[in-house]
């Protein structure tokens, strides 16, 4: 696929905006992340150890940097590419489409431009695939539309997926990627995407149905307080933002400095909410593993 | 009302009630009757609270589901069930003050109750952590709803929130893993569950207790996805617009109905729930008990597929 396909966006620039005020009572969602980092154009300067690198041989080396292991952002397309077997992918209910159900301010106008831009119908790309020729439903946010944010398509795409796992016996896996969290602009309908996947979540987990959840830089908010922390195994991309509360929320409401690492990948690993951190390359594999150790595609 | 704390939109009401007062305290001193001039005021100042309540705008009701003095927890828990029993601790870490929890009978039958405790002075705001609660908070709901699960007991959850705190140590801990917990394990406890909102429902922190088979919402309680002053500075970097984000969210009572998010709105006192704990407390027990009625005689497993249904319809989308 060449590299225009997998990053039809236009140049993004890196504006620094003042600290806003710490919103009273307003805890977890919505954060702007500080950084745009998709590679684009021939040269790409790594947001890790500030290097300029050519672009064709960071795709190569499936957009982690060569000289610091930098995991840069990628979009849900690359990254079903790097994960399933070529070709595998089918996508399942493509036609969910989101809608102003709130009349909110600006709303269909920022989904107008998160589709063009990130060529993209919403913020997560779901289906069925093979990976080492394990079947399995798949299921990858991009954090590139709305920030990754789960509305009502989000959660409804989410659950769909749940249940075709559930009714195929098919072993489940997310990337998520969620900076976002629950989206703002469509109210309370957003939030209870969190308890409507959780739910789904519940049944596949009843039926004995193994569900691998993968988070990826950054996670937020309602997704990593619903679908993303409920894995039967947790792994992390080295590098993650992880948590909760946006770490902007929490500086303003307890006025100390935060901690170096905090919300890391590392700093989840070691208090326990992730089994394992595993480098790009090794995700495939890793996954594999589970997946046999869990006898789908016939053990061993 | 004469409670110390008014409302910037209630101030012409007050001062009417004040005078009101001073009237009647004077016509007593001086042992004046005083009726005839005292009547018609009491009339005004009706038809003035009416005309206040009647109008009043999103923003104005989170004022009032913030109100110092609108009931706590503890203070619904009094009204509504007799013998109420206090269960502490997640069993793992420590008891989260901000949560609680406990055995209690209403109306002969004993259920589980949960809600987060809001302080109603800065020194127990301090000790309960103006009711924010930590993972543990979460946890030690779950592990009573569990144990309500077990020994077959309806539960009865109350939630008046900001949000889940947020906190170095509630990450650390888990908080989001917590939340998301809770979401999955209350959708699948073969017992009934109520869930209230009696004043703010702030986001995950309040959904984390509100899975269930009836959700209602008192008449001025909002449930959002975000406070209206996170959203103002998210969307026009200032948060003293939160009223015009009020509006935007669409999160009162009315709209969750709409959306079909709650199932029924329980009317407060003219003028907000603060004016008259008992008759809130009163209204709200109707309701609950209305619902448990109907709720106890469906099996568990059947409870469980209905609630799903429930769930699985939330959401509003269009197809290409
Ligand atoms: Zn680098």
């Amino acid at each position: 696929m060449p590299l225009k396909e997998l990053f039809n966006t236009k140049p993004k620039y890196v504006t620094i905006k003042p600290p806003t005020p710490a919103p009273p009572g307003g805890v977890e969602t919505v954060e702007r992340p500080e950084k745009k980092e998709i590679p684009d154009g021939l040269w790409t300067k790594c947001g890790g150890c500030g290097q300029t690198i050519y672009t064709k041989d960071l795709a190569k080396n499936l957009f982690v940097c060569p000289r610091c292991d930098h995991h840069f952002r990628i979009g849900a397309r690359e990254r079903i590419n790097q994960l399933l077997d070529e070709g595998s992918f089918s996508e399942l209910f493509a036609d969910l489409r989101s809608v102003d159900p709130l009349g909110f301010p600006d709303y269909p106008a920022k989904l107008k431009r998160a589709q063009q831009e990130s060529g993209l119908s919403e913020a997560i790309l779901v289906g069925t695939g093979k990976l080492e020729g394990i079947p399995l439903g798949l299921g990858v946010m991009d954090a590139n539309f709305m920030m990754g944010s789960m509305g009502s398509v989000v959660g409804e795409k989410v659950t769909r997926l749940i249940e075709y796992c559930l009714e195929t016996r098919l072993p489940l896996v997310i990337v998520a990627a969620g900076g976002g969290g629950a989206r703002m602009q469509e109210g309370v309908l957003s939030l209870m995407q969190m308890a409507k996947t959780s739910a789904a979540l519940g049944r596949l987990g009843l039926a004995g149905i193994l569900y691998i959840s993968v988070l990826t830089d950054p996670t937020m908010g309602g997704v990593f307080a619903s679908f993303a922390t409920l894995g039967d195994i947790i792994i992390c991309e080295p590098g993650a933002l992880l948590g909760f509360t946006g770490p902007r929320v929490i500086q303003q409401t307890i006025r100390q400095t935060l901690p170096p690492g905090f919300q890391s990948s590392k700093f989840q690993l070691e208090h326990g909410l992730a089994d394992m951190i595993v480098h790009r390359r090794e995700l495939r594999s890793t996954i594999a593993r589970l997946l046999r150790f869990h006898h789908y595609g016939g053990g061993a | 009302m004469g409670n110390g704390y008014t409302l910037e939109f209630e101030k012409k009401l007050v001062e009417l009630e004040k005078k009101i007062e001073e009237l009647k305290r004077y016509a007593e001193e001086k042992g004046l009757d005083m009726a005839e001039e005292i009547a018609p005021l009491e009339r005004r100042a009706q038809e003035l609270a009416r005309e206040i309540y009647s109008h009043l705008e999103p923003w104005q009701r989170v004022l009032i589901a913030r109100h110092p003095k609108r009931p706590t927890f503890l203070e619904l828990v009094s009204f509504i069930f007799q013998d109420f029993l206090e269960l502490h601790g997640d069993r793992n870490f420590r008891d989260d003050p901000a949560m609680v929890g406990g055995l209690a009978w209403l109306d002969g039958r004993a259920v589980t109750v949960i809600g987060e405790q809001k302080g109603r002075d800065t020194k127990e705001n301090l000790a309960r952590n103006f009711g924010l609660p930590h993972p543990e908070g979460y946890r030690k709901a779950l592990r009573l709803m569990q144990q309500a699960a077990k020994f077959g007991r309806p539960i009865i959850s109350f939630i008046d929130v900001v949000g889940a705190y947020p906190g170095i140590e509630a990450e650390e801990r888990g908080q989001g893993e917590a939340i998301a917990r809770n979401l999955r394990e209350m959708s699948i406890l073969p017992v009934p569950i109520i869930a209230v909102i009696t004043g703010e429902g702030g986001s995950g922190g309040a959904l984390a207790t509100g899975v269930g088979d009836r959700l209602y919402m008192l008449e001025h309680a909002y449930y959002s996805v975000i406070s209206p002053e996170g959203c103002a500075s998210i969307l026009w970097k200032d948060a003293t617009k939160a009223p015009e984000a009020a509006k935007a969210l669409k999160f009162n009572a009315e709209d969750l109905l709409a959306f079909g998010v709650i199932d029924g709105i329980i009317p407060e006192p003219l003028g907000g729930a603060h004016r008259d704990p008992a008759q809130t407390a009163a209204n709200i027990k109707r309701t609950i008990v209305a619902a448990l009625e109907e709720l106890v005689k469906i099996p568990g497993s059947m409870l469980v597929e209905e609630r799903y249904r429930r769930l699985r319809r939330l959401g509003v989308y269009g197809t290409s």
